[in-house]
């Protein structure tokens, strides 16, 4: 009977999820994504997202050891989804190289430099990305032709996103109508067949993994799904006002990084609001954001850039949208 | 009468499900054997230590007046057994701290002949009002969900204000706890007529029982009893962990909202546990004090969960012993459940008033584990029932911003644990919030010496 007991204040019992049980969801989330690519790319869709991902992880253990000199957090997962999610963000034909600078800065400047997991505001892959999007623009926007496994690096055929003709057309003046003629039809790219970036291609895929995490309560439906419908509405709006000159709303969807910038990026714990209500005026921005990019900016995607502005207005979002308080009405209302 | 799915109700903001673990349901209440000697602190209720009337080397019967209450909010003490008592002293109770107590050495078992000591039912009420209020204050009954707020207290609603219905707080949604659940099956038409004493102390025609769905016998039970009890009505509820948190339980089956910082009775309803009103029933209608209570003594690795009828004062050691004894893998005792409870130290500590259950945690499971950083993923935020920002209250008490966090409302708080027990990154959210609501506390003592 004379037991040392534990004392430790109420609750005595804790729930089963933890920061490595959520981080390995996304990863399982993200799976299907990744088969379809490498269905479509090739073997590179397989190894450079296993490189990315051990690259982040070496950068994240060195700069704590050698640079921060704290514990390692490694076993959170966290580096592991920074890495996926920046190489789904990247051609399937970039060299190595560029790929171990881009998850350098993803963790470096993405995530260290400001202390590390739960402190940085911008999401850290789409500052890998970001980064070397501005620094080695051909690299990041020669899109490999799906082809399948037969498709080694060097001998891929190369061309552009349908977002990319899009934007290239209208520049040269041609009619939007036109051009989508020769962009793959809206069930070709609902299953991901189209060029583009590793991991975005394959909405289909990217639902599934949404499905997963809904049903694992990772995330909640608020940011994908207000994002979505804010890119179908608003593009939508201006295709019907002028079909001629906009693509149409599905396209939107369908195309680019929508898909896995809403699911998995824009929905980071980290860099989103803390309310649902905070979360749908988040997710409206960025949505707006995207169509505004894609339709008037200077580059063809919208939404990587959408993600991080409206990562920087999230503190002040979490400031100003407070969850209804209990007990917050008048004496017998 | 069938209870359908679509008739439950529940609370509508946040709520965690934790296992439920009510190992000792289907367990009877037992008597536990008298314990030779019982450990009865002067305060076992929230408010002032009650005022001792007897002196060391006296001898009492069982239910004979210990401490008068001593105070606005305050209870009488009672003895539990007959014997002699050995000392007054301070001894250490669930809190940790040391209280003034009365060690007294059990002799027989002699009761105050007033008590009416026989299990026939009294379903008459001849007494008024007055009469109810007053046996229920020199009872010395206290909330027993675990509050211990003075049940007089509540009964005597405050000039210029009204109470409209009363809630019995049947939900249990400490996982682990039963003794409620097998109150109301056993008790249950004692229950009934102790309901009709505190509507009549309370001046309403209208009650309600509030019970979780996962004790369906109980719903079923009850539910025949009240459709021959007018103004009486029993709601099933959602499963769902705050459901018994006093506020939660008014919304949920009123649907008003009690405001920030006011009192249920602002809002017309007055909430009573079971147990409170299983003890009404008894001092109204068989003179007898609150002297024993039903505890569920309950663990994983525990030989016999179980649920007994325990006299106020005896050592939590001995209820343990009781059902199997502690086991060897034990890491921690709680008192309460384990969502609420308190871990104590020590075993010679005494079941009092608000004790309703021993939970015996093995080591495995009684340590918590390493805080790693916050990852904003806003669980915390989306089950606080009371639609905090528990992260935020965490950070303002990491850095001693106290006047922001009474801003951010920390005062609300239930400590309920939701938060805590969510957190992924395994924070101690509530510890820091229970930080909070100290300082706020004594900032706003400071404030009003600063007034007067
Ligand atoms: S639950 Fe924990 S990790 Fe998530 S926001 Fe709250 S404190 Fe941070
Ligand atoms: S902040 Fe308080 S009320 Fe909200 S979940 Fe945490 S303990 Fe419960």
């Amino acid at each position: 009977m004379n037991k040392l007991l534990t004392v430790s204040l109420s609750p005595h019992v804790h729930g089963k999820d933890s920061t490595s049980r959520l981080m390995t969801g996304v990863v399982i989330a993200l799976l299907p994504a990744w088969a379809v690519s490498v269905y479509f790319f090739g073997w590179a869709a397989l190894y450079l997202p296993v490189l990315s991902v051990v690259f982040c992880m070496i950068f994240e253990f060195l700069i704590q050891k050698y640079m921060l000199k704290k514990a390692s957090s490694l076993k959170d997962g966290s580096a592991v989804v920074t890495g996926l999610l920046l190489a789904f963000t990247l051609p399937s034909n970039l060299p190595i190289w560029i790929l171990a600078i881009g998850a350098l800065i993803a963790i470096g400047v993405g995530k260290m430099s400001f202390g590390g997991l739960g402190t940085n505001p911008f999401n850290p892959a789409l500052v890998g990305r970001v980064f070397l999007f501005i620094s080695f623009p051909v690299q990041l926007t020669s899109w490999p032709v799906p082809k399948g496994f037969h498709t080694s690096l060097t001998d891929a055929v190369t061309g552009a996103t349908p977002l990319g003709m899009l934007k290239e057309g209208m520049r040269s003046g041609e009619q939007v109508s036109t051009l989508l003629k020769n962009v793959p039809d809206h069930m070709q790219m609902f299953l991901g067949y189209m060029g583009g970036s590793m991991g975005e291609v394959a909405a289909a895929a990217l639902l599934l993994g949404f499905l997963y995490l809904l049903w694992k309560k990772i995330i909640t439906w608020h940011i994908p799904v207000t994002i979505l419908t804010t890119v179908f509405l608003f593009s939508g709006l201006l295709w019907l006002i002028n079909p001629a000159n906009n693509a149409d709303p599905v396209f939107h969807l369908l195309t680019g990084g929508v898909m896995l910038g809403s699911i998995f990026m824009a929905t980071d714990y980290v860099t989103s609001p803390m309310t649902p209500k905070g979360m749908i005026i988040y997710a409206i921005g960025i949505g707006l954001l995207t169509v505004i990019i894609r339709r008037w900016g200077a580059y063809p995607e919208g939404v990587q850039f959408a993600i991080l502005i409206m990562n920087a207005f999230v503190p002040l979002i979490n400031m100003y949208v407070k969850p209804k308080r209990f007990g917050e009405v008048k004496k017998n209302g | 009468m069938t209870v359908q799915k679509n008739q439950l109700k529940t609370f509508p903001k946040g709520g965690v499900h934790p296992a439920e673990n009510k190992l000792s349901a289907g367990s009877p209440i037992k008597i536990l054997p008298l314990p030779d000697r019982v450990i009865i602190p002067v305060v076992q209720h929230l408010g002032a230590p009650a005022e001792p009337v007897v002196q060391k080397g006296d001898t009492v019967v069982a239910g004979q007046l210990l401490a008068k209450s001593k105070g606005f909010v305050s209870a009488n003490i009672h003895s539990s057994v007959s014997g002699k008592i050995f000392r007054i002293e301070a001894r250490f109770d669930a809190s940790g701290y040391k209280r003034l107590s009365f060690v007294i050495n059990r002799h027989e078992d002699e009761w105050d002949p007033a008590i009416d000591r026989s299990d026939t039912l009294h379903e008459k009420i001849t007494v008024s009002r007055e009469e109810i209020i007053r046996k229920i204050q020199e009872a010395g009954i206290v909330g027993m969900g675990g509050a211990t707020f003075p049940t007089h207290i509540k009964l005597n609603v405050p000039k210029g204000k009204k109470a409209d219905i009363l809630i019995i707080n049947g939900v249990e949604c400490e996982p682990f706890l039963t003794a409620d659940h097998r109150l109301m099956l056993e008790k249950s038409k004692e229950l009934m007529v102790g309901i009709h004493l505190l509507m009549k102390a309370l001046e309403v025609d209208k009650a309600v029982i509030g019970i979780e769905q996962n004790k369906p016998d109980a719903i079923a039970l009850l539910n025949g009893l009240a459709e021959k009890s007018p103004g009486i009505t029993v709601q099933a509820l959602k499963v769902k962990y705050p459901q018994g948190g006093e506020k939660q339980l008014i919304k949920a089956i009123t649907g008003r909202e009690v405001p920030s910082g006011a009192l249920p009775v602002d809002v017309g309803a007055v909430v009573h546990n079971v147990g409170t009103t299983l003890a009404a029933y008894e001092a109204v209608q068989k003179n007898k004090p609150l002297m024993e209570r039903i505890v569920t003594v309950t663990g994983k690795s525990l030989q016999d969960p179980s649920n007994f009828l325990v006299r106020i004062g005896t050592p939590v050691a001995e209820v343990i012993e009781a059902a199997g004894g502690l086991p060897d893998d034990t890491g921690k005792v709680v008192l309460g459940g384990p969502m609420m409870g308190k871990a104590v130290s020590k075993l010679d500590i005494p079941v009092t008033k608000g004790t309703s259950g021993i939970l015996i945690i093995p080591d495995s499971e009684a340590h918590r584990m390493p805080v790693q950083p916050c990852i904003r993923c806003a669980k915390c935020v989306s089950v606080c029932p009371m639609g905090l920002e528990p992260y935020l209250l965490m950070l303002l008490g990491q850095h001693q911003l106290w006047d922001k966090a009474r801003q951010e409302r920390a005062l609300d708080c239930i400590e309920c644990g939701s938060c805590s027990f969510v957190c992924p990154a395994d924070r101690p959210l509530l510890d820091y919030i229970r930080l909070d609501k100290m300082r706020i506390g004594a900032l706003i003592r400071k404030e009003k010496k600063a007034v007067s």
